[in-house]
């Protein structure tokens, strides 16, 4: 990701300083080594030990702290990483602090995307509690005289087998200590029968905070003096400023007018004044001739991303196609998708005595120091990065300019600063994810059995492309890096949403899929069983079909069911679901999802849940109405009225299953259900009409349209 | 034009001295310390500035506060009574009916001022008076269980 090049801090300190810092009690320093890109990034990190990213704290007074650069935004991290710290260490789970994307606190972290939270912290966290409860039970053995084989952890305490008076508590054993463990290898964790607090759904930590309106987002935080800055935009991205004239803003009572360096900003310690007087800023802009829109979109990324990476060859596909009964030539479109989280982004700076303190919603705090950094002239140490509850963020929030903006702010103006980007801003700052095409050459043979897939992805990048079904004769190429590599062509920044790239990919294929089976008068189920030896994914079509009730039929059936499957972040899903169209006007309803997840073993049932239910709830946009317009630079979406998102209204029956498979460790969970419900609905859509469609989303005008042939 | 207006929020008697057309999102957020209630979109779109005015959920976004004069307004930080959460908030929990927890002020007092005039709301009135509250993170179906949980009660 393009967060890269800010990861190489130089003047980070020694393990022994930071050790100093840290006062008394035990402490085990940890480095997540089981992914060794993850592990890459996390060295280094600004103004800390290089081998080390992340440590578990138990203080004199016994209280245990887990402080993780990771930040919680809804996903539930919170909640499941405290549940599996508590688990390995024998503490109630109510005894856990979880200190989240703090920079002077906790150690680097390159960012929270791409459900890697539970999948590669999980681990070396639970390695690191047990270790730290090794440590315990060493000390307890001097401090009791008892050999180890004699005690136990229960609660916070180690207790002695067969003498119930014997009892010492982690705070007594931690008291006057001053040990530090860096974790080498790993520590022996739990096995899945062992779990206690693990494997549970407990309440969620962030509950209580949430539904009473305490939880504190970076918009939340009140600093005495604080000036509430509104910015100059351009129209369009790509515009020039020609001349700016502030007087009349500068003429308003209260109001600070900022012009420099290319900022023009208008500050108020009433946002609606700084409204106003933002208002009141006259501005002339050069904007260059838009190259592109929203409709021409697709044949300009086939001519702008000619060179292809090639992946998963395998075979001939000279000889795949000879192979072949018949063979399937399509192309496939998704447009530019926002992020639209609730909470816009929001940034708080405060610049006191040469170091500035940034309150910001952000998945990626440690990038945006680094970033602050560099644009307001200050070492790294000198700023700190907090990261309140994110409102949101889908991928949409690792980049944070609203925190370098009202750092700069700031800075010029000596008070402190909340920029929070209007619901327009938000739209047009947004790093879309990436419009995409996917061009798909296949067959099958006389038996129905796939021997050819030529598979081309531009634009929109790789992620979940990857073959799981048995061809012979296979390749696929990659136009383009996804998300945010190729911002000379994007009219617009572009960057990660929510599986990036997964629902373009899964999409397309599944859609290939069901236009062969129907070829082949096979039913969609059982032509992808037909086709796949792979155990997880059979597993997982297995279960959505039972509990859907699924009867065999080929498509279409004007049942209106639609199949789709896919991989994501190595957690397995599949999705059936069932769908009403009113030909008339074309809308189609969502009645019923049914959602079969794999995802190795489970920290928290309920919360994995929840990501499925919001996967497939958020999916519905990006599979029915999200559509971003634009002409050249300028975005004419930019409002929640004509991007339009689920709501109570769509909400279809979803069921879902998480299929057991505790033979292998957790796998991501954020975001694996949205990929497959846009191909599951194009393919409800066929079954119900005999009618395909291309292009995402399935909006009414595109149902009518291919009704009619 | 500052003018004086008076009126209870959280049963408290309240007074203030403002421009009456300024809206009462900001008045909450900024004069008054409330940061519960969110903005999200300043264009009545989202549900995320949801206060309840009377009886009646209004979008505090575009709301003048000089039409609070003489009323009752409750925000998030008021359906609680004496530490006791009202049993919505008790649901929501119970539930997990939120996720990033940025839209649930919103979707709480929506919900509250729903209840308060129709106490027993079928399935799809709820989902009829909740529709314009949007939640990003995909939390509806167990919105709509929550709020089915305590009107069953």
């Amino acid at each position: 990701m393009e967060d890269r090049e800010y990861n190489s801090e130089p003047n980070a300190l020694e393990r022994r300083d930071f050790i100093k810092m840290l006062g008394g009690g035990i402490f085990i320093l940890f480095t997540i080594d089981d992914w060794p890109e993850l592990a890459a990034q996390g060295r280094g990190g600004p103004s800390y030990p290089s081998d080390f990213n992340a440590y578990l704290k138990i203080a004199e007074d016994g209280k245990v702290t887990v402080y993780s650069g990771k930040i919680e935004m809804g996903q539930g991290i919170m909640t499941s990483l405290a549940q599996e710290a508590a688990d390995e260490l024998g503490v109630a789970l109510e005894s856990i602090e979880m200190i989240m994307g703090d920079t002077d606190l906790c150690p680097y972290d390159a960012g929270t995307y791409g459900s890697m939270s539970t999948r590669f912290f999980g681990p070396a966290l639970r390695s690191a509690a047990a270790e730290a409860k090794a440590v315990l039970l060493d000390l307890a053995s001097e401090q009791l005289k008892t050999p180890k084989d004699k005690l136990s952890v229960q609660n916070g305490a180690v207790l002695v087998t067969g003498d119930k008076k014997a009892r010492l508590t982690f705070g007594q054993l931690a008291k006057g200590q001053k040990i530090t463990r860096k974790l080498e290898g790993k520590a022996v964790t739990k096995s899945v029968a062992e779990f206690t607090i693990m494997g549970r759904s407990p309440r969620r930590l962030d509950a209580r905070e949430k539904v009473t309106g305490k939880a504190q987002y970076a918009g939340d935080i009140r600093i005495p003096g604080m000036l509430y800055a509104r910015i100059l935009r351009p129209p369009a991205h790509g515009a020039k400023l020609k001349t700016v004239d502030t007087a009349a803003a500068a003429k308003m009572a209260g109001v600070v007018v900022v012009n420099e360096g290319g900022l023009v900003a208008a500050l108020h310690q009433d946002p609606e004044v700084a409204a106003k007087a933002l208002d009141a800023v006259k501005a002339d802009w050069e904007v260059p001739a838009p190259a592109v829109d929203d409709a021409t979109i697709y044949d300009y990324i086939l001519k702008n991303f000619t060179q292809a990476r090639e992946s998963d060859k395998r075979g001939d596909l000279t000889q795949g196609e000879k192979m072949a009964a018949s063979i399937f030539e399509h192309r496939y479109e998704v447009p530019y998708g926002a992020h639209a989280p609730i909470e816009t982004h929001t940034a708080i700076a405060r610049i006191e005595n040469g170091r500035a303190t940034v309150w910001i919603g952000t998945q990626g705090p440690f990038p945006n120091k680094q970033r602050i950094a560099e644009a307001i002239g200050f070492e790294p140490p000198n700023v700190h990065v907090l990261t309140p509850y994110v409102g949101g963020g889908f991928g949409g929030k690792n980049p944070a300019p609203q925190a370098v903006e009202a750092a700069r702010l700031a800075k010029i103006t000596g008070k402190p600063v909340q920029v929070t980007f209007t619901r327009a801003e938000e739209f047009f700052y947004d790093t879309f994810r990436p419009a995409g095409v996917v061009r798909i050459k296949s067959g099958i043979d006389s038996a129905g059995k796939i021997c050819l897939w030529d598979y081309n992805v531009y634009s929109s990048g790789s992620r979940s492309s990857e073959q799981f079904y048995d061809v012979p004769h296979n390749i696929l190429r990659t136009y383009g890096q996804g998300m945010g590599g190729d911002s000379r062509v994007h009219p617009f920044a572009t960057g990660a949403w929510r599986a990036p790239g997964a629902p373009v990919n899964v999409f397309a294929r599944e859609s290939q899929i069901d236009i062969m089976a129907a070829k082949a008068k096979v039913d969609p189920l059982e032509f992808r069983l037909n086709n796949t030896s792979d155990s997880r994914m059979r597993s997982v079509l297995e279960a959505a079909a039972k509990k859907f009730g699924w009867k065999k039929a080929a498509s279409p059936s004007s049942r209106g069911y639609g199949i789709a499957c896919g991989i994501d972040s190595e957690t397995y899903v599949a999705e059936i679901v069932e769908i009403s169209l009113d030909k008339a006007s074309g809308r189609v309803r969502v009645k019923r999802v049914v959602a079969a997840q794999e995802m190795g073993v489970v920290i928290n049932p309920e919360g994995a849940t929840m990501q499925m239910e919001g996967c497939i709830t958020m999916g519905l946009g990006y599979t029915l109405s999200e559509d971003v317009n634009f002409k050249g630079g300028d975005i004419l979406t930019r409002s929640l009225s004509s991007y339009e998102l689920p709501r109570f209204s769509w909400l279809p029956e979803i069921e879902t299953i998480l299929v057991k498979n505790d033979e292998i460790g957790p796998k991501g969970g954020g975001e694996p259900a949205i990929v497959p419900l846009g191909a599951a609905v194009a393919n409800a859509i066929f079954d119900a009409t005999g009618a395909r469609i291309f292009r995402l989303p399935l909006t009414p005008d595109r149902v009518k349209q291919a009704l009619k042939g | 034009m500052k003018e004086a207006i008076n009126f209870r929020l959280n049963g408290k008697p309240t007074s203030l001295e403002v421009e009456g057309d300024r809206m009462l999102l900001w008045v909450l957020r900024t004069d008054l310390g409330l940061t519960g209630t969110k903005y999200g979109c300043g264009e009545s779109m989202c549900g995320a500035c949801t206060v309840v005015v009377g009886k009646e959920a209004v979008r505090s976004c575009q709301f003048p506060v000089r039409d609070v004069r003489g009323k009752d307004v409750t925000t998030i930080e008021g359906l609680s009574k004496d530490g006791k959460l009202h049993p919505l908030q008790e649901k929501f929990m119970e539930l997990g009916a939120f996720q990033c927890g940025f839209c649930t002020s919103g979707m709480l007092m929506n919900a509250y001022a729903l209840l308060l005039k129709n106490p027993k709301p079928s399935r799809s009135e709820i989902i009829e008076a909740m529709d314009d509250n949007l939640c990003r993170c995909g939390a509806h179906k167990r919105i709509v269980q929550a709020i089915e949980g305590v009107s069953r009660n």
